[in-house]
């Protein structure tokens, strides 16, 4: 019966991440709050159950060109180093502090999608 | 992408925060990547397809290093991988169905929801 219930819980998230949403973002919440998962291992799930659509993704959409690889490795990298060392201390807080931080990130990233809902006919897709 | 130093900047600095919400909040890198390579000059479809190339290595490391940390049970892992792998494909089916602003102001809706949940 979980396996099922995670498994539906990754279709939704992998679903608004094929639509280019931001699969993970509402995957971490449905873990945490309906199945019970504990957040930091919400969070670790999440990073690492995206990765072999990411690939396969990838690869199409390197396929059509549609990669800008200029100056590429700038953001890559310190985005690397950077999220190894968030990692690193993420599992050293407390998982409360974790979920309030991440309740807040969801609220001041749905400016986004609310943005993309709202914008203006003349505005290029 | 922008070119020169503080263009240069930006992009490292901007490389520096997405990863470091995505490690330490184990998500939302992809959600910040995609403004900030637009804002770079990318169009919508470059800068979806390139913010995967951002967050994809990013991910894996700081997957790895949950992982090491004994955070990530494959009971969890493996059902959710899976969902999420033919979810990918379903979604990207229906990326030219379902009208772009009714989904956008449903996950805005839910994301605030959960986020207020999660946040008290």
């Amino acid at each position: 019966m979980a396996f099922y219930l995670l498994f539906f819980s990754g279709l939704l998230g992998g679903m608004l991440g094929g639509m280019g949403m931001g699969g993970g973002t509402l995957l971490i919440p449905m873990l945490t709050l309906f199945l019970g998962v504990s957040q930091p291992v919400a969070q670790g799930v999440n990073l690492l159950s995206f990765l072999p659509m990411s690939v396969l993704a990838l690869a199409v959409h390197k396929k059509r060109g549609l990669l800008h690889t200029q100056g590429l490795p700038m953001l890559i990298l310190p985005a690397l180093v950077f999220s190894a060392a968030g990692a690193f201390f993420a599992s050293r807080l407390p998982a409360l502090v974790l979920k309030k931080g991440f309740g807040l990130l969801l609220i001041l990233l749905s400016v986004f999608p609310f943005s993309l809902a709202f914008r203006k006919k003349s505005e290029k897709p | 992408m922008k070119r020169g130093k503080s263009g240069n900047l930006v992009t490292v600095a901007g490389g520096a925060f997405l990863g470091t919400i995505n490690g330490l909040l184990g998500g939302g890198g992809g959600m910040l990547a995609v403004p900030l390579l637009q804002a770079g000059g990318l169009s919508p479809k470059s800068a979806h397809a390139t913010a995967i190339a951002v967050i994809l290595p990013a991910s894996a490391v700081s997957g790895i290093v949950y992982l090491f940390g004994g955070l990530v049970p494959f009971g969890v892992l493996v059902p959710v991988a899976l969902g999420v792998f033919l979810g990918g494909f379903l979604g990207a089916k229906l990326l030219g169905v379902l009208p772009v602003r009714a989904v956008s102001l449903l996950f805005g809706v839910l994301m605030l929801a959960a986020g207020w949940r999660m946040l008290l």
